[in-house]
């Protein structure tokens, strides 16, 4: 038999690869590079957990868990949401532990959208929740966010994309990559379209504990939106835990339950190890968090300030570990930048056109990375963006 | 206060952090941070800096013990006096003052294991007031000041994810 490519449905063939793995590829054949490509913590998983998880498979913890997860688990998560963003679900109905927040974002969109319902995505943003809206047989409906405004989504911008179809919008902030958060007030001013138009909306909150100078707010705490958010999160950036791929669902629990419905039938369960991992991150794990997420922000400023002075324009990212500072002004597009960062001077860096047409003439640069690397990374920047300015 | 303690936090884990690295990290003049540290070293809040050696890997041997030392206190110097007497021998890395069932630890440090040996039984058993001693000797060295001194746990992430 020739190329199978003809049995492969037309929806998953025509689904574009993600920018971030075409760069990986042109990244993995160089060597010697310094990386501010990465997309998590440069810390590896606090050692009372691992320790935790070990001492769970001594005991022979091995088997299934329920399909929602560890009931403790559960009870956790509610007191810790509670304690974060002063909701309270349901550790019963209304919360699922997922396979990371990758699938928690999955089935939420396939529990809610019928075929053509538009799931409205403010961008620049991560690369998974457009294709997977569409994997679900939704339209993605990119809506634009602006570096004037620090990345936070402008309701006249959201009421300007809405459509009879809009079903959902899904928030994510703070925001990878830009690292721009969105306040009360910013998300109180978007309320009254959402209720008006009646969306649900996914919030994906993963980087709410790496939220510099202030507390981060969740729409779901706001009056009225309770129910008709979902709630995302997870273990991997502010626990270090990305490989253990833990992430939760909490909302109203008929939208809960339809979830777990699709959950049950694909995933069965999140791994035991990684719920019994997650247990003690959220039980013990409060402290050293905290301390990881200040030597984010010592480097947060290090990079910023590196940036300035190398004569990129960065605004000062409030959350996530990532900066995007605009290279426009080197009169390269966003991959030919990266590329020549690459080979010329050894540092990798994401195109920001990988996370959403918006994101061209920027670049994503992750500073979970150490204090040399990025002084190094951002010196050599700075060479680049001098030879091109000379031309 | 508290910018003196950041400051000193993270020189703790990498002394040789440049003050413009620390200006910008902590977000404050370069000369600011240049004079907190001046002031810190004059006050004695920082003592000096030094290195995390691994002798070994440059051939060169080296010995150290932890000695449990009973002491009979003096009377209005309790077990300063002592402690100050031990701590000038070149040979004295660290003094502490311990609570439990002896007085004084001290880490003591040679080129090799007569060497120690000899200091012990020459110099610190035969100090008035020191009753006894116990010398227990390091036969391996495996975390020290935060340093793990075999294999760090590498950075195994992706280049780009």
């Amino acid at each position: 038999m020739g190329g199978m490519d003809s049995y492969v449905s037309k929806l998953v063939r025509d689904l574009p690869p993600s920018g971030i793995r075409k760069f990986f590829d042109l990244v993995s054949q160089s060597e010697g590079v310094i990386s501010l490509g990465v997309g998590e913590p440069d810390f590896v998983t606090p050692w009372h957990v691992r320790e935790a998880c070990w001492y769970s498979l001594e005991r022979g913890y091995t088997m299934y868990t329920s399909n929602s997860g560890l009931p403790e688990l559960r009870e956790e998560i509610a007191e810790y949401e509670k304690r974060k963003i002063g909701v309270d679900f349901d550790p019963d109905k209304g919360i699922l532990i997922t396979v990371g927040v990758s699938e928690a974002a999955d089935i939420a969109l396939r529990a809610l959208l019928e075929p053509g319902d538009e799931v409205l995505i403010p961008e620049p943003c991560f690369v998974s929740y457009a294709p997977g809206t569409e994997l679900a047989f939704g339209k993605a409906v990119p809506v634009e966010t602006f570096v004037e405004d620090e990345y936070r989504l402008r309701p006249d911008c959201l009421a300007a994309r809405i459509t009879p179809r809009s079903k959902v919008l899904l928030l994510s902030y703070p925001s990878n990559p830009t690292g721009g958060i969105m306040t009360k007030p910013d998300l109180e001013a978007l309320v009254d379209i959402i209720i008006k138009n009646d969306l649900i909306v996914i919030s994906d909150e993963i980087y709410s504990e790496l939220t510099y100078n202030g507390q981060h707010v969740s729409i779901a705490s706001l009056p009225g939106m309770k129910d008709r958010t979902l709630v995302l999160d997870g273990f991997s950036k502010a626990f270090a835990m990305t490989g253990w791929r833990i992430g939760y669902a909490c909302g109203h629990p008929d939208i809960i339950q339809a979830m777990t419905k699709i959950h049950q039938y694909t995933i069965m369960c999140a791994p035991i190890m990684g719920q019994m991992a997650a247990i003690e991150a959220l039980r013990n794990g409060q402290e050293e968090m905290h301390k990881m997420v200040e030597d984010y922000n010592y480097r947060r400023k290090l990079i910023l300030k590196g940036f300035h002075q190398i004569g990129l324009d960065c605004f000062e990212p409030k959350g996530a570990f990532y900066c995007f500072p605009s290279i426009r002004n080197t009169g390269l597009t966003s991959e030919e930048f990266c590329e020549k960062l690459l080979f010329e001077e050894n540092v990798a860096v994401v195109p920001g056109n990988a996370f959403g047409a918006c994101g061209e003439g920027f670049i994503r640069c992750c500073y979970a990375a150490s204090v040399a690397n990025i002084e190094e990374a951002v010196e050599r920047m700075g060479r680049l963006v001098i030879r091109q300015k000379g031309q | 206060m508290e910018l003196k303690v950041r400051i000193l936090e993270l020189l703790e884990r990498d002394a040789r952090i440049s003050t413009k690295t620390l200006a910008s990290m902590l977000d404050q003049d370069e000369e600011v941070i240049a004079k907190t540290i001046a002031d810190m070293e004059k006050d004695k809040t920082i003592l000096g800096y030094g290195a995390i050696i691994n002798w070994e890997n440059v051939g060169v041997d080296e010995v150290s013990a932890m000695i449990d030392v009973k002491v009979i206190p003096e009377r209005e110097k309790g077990f300063n006096a002592i402690a100050e007497r031990i701590q000038h021998f070149p040979e004295v890395r660290c003094v502490y003052l311990m609570s439990g069932t002896y007085d004084l630890s001290v880490v003591v440090g040679g080129r090799t294991m007569k060497e120690v040996a000899r200091f012990v039984s020459h110099k610190l058993s035969t100090l008035e007031h020191v009753q006894s001693t116990v010398t227990h000797f390091v036969l391996k060295r495996y975390k020290q000041d935060n340093f793990i001194f075999g294999e760090a746990e590498a950075d195994r992430r992706l280049v780009v994810s």
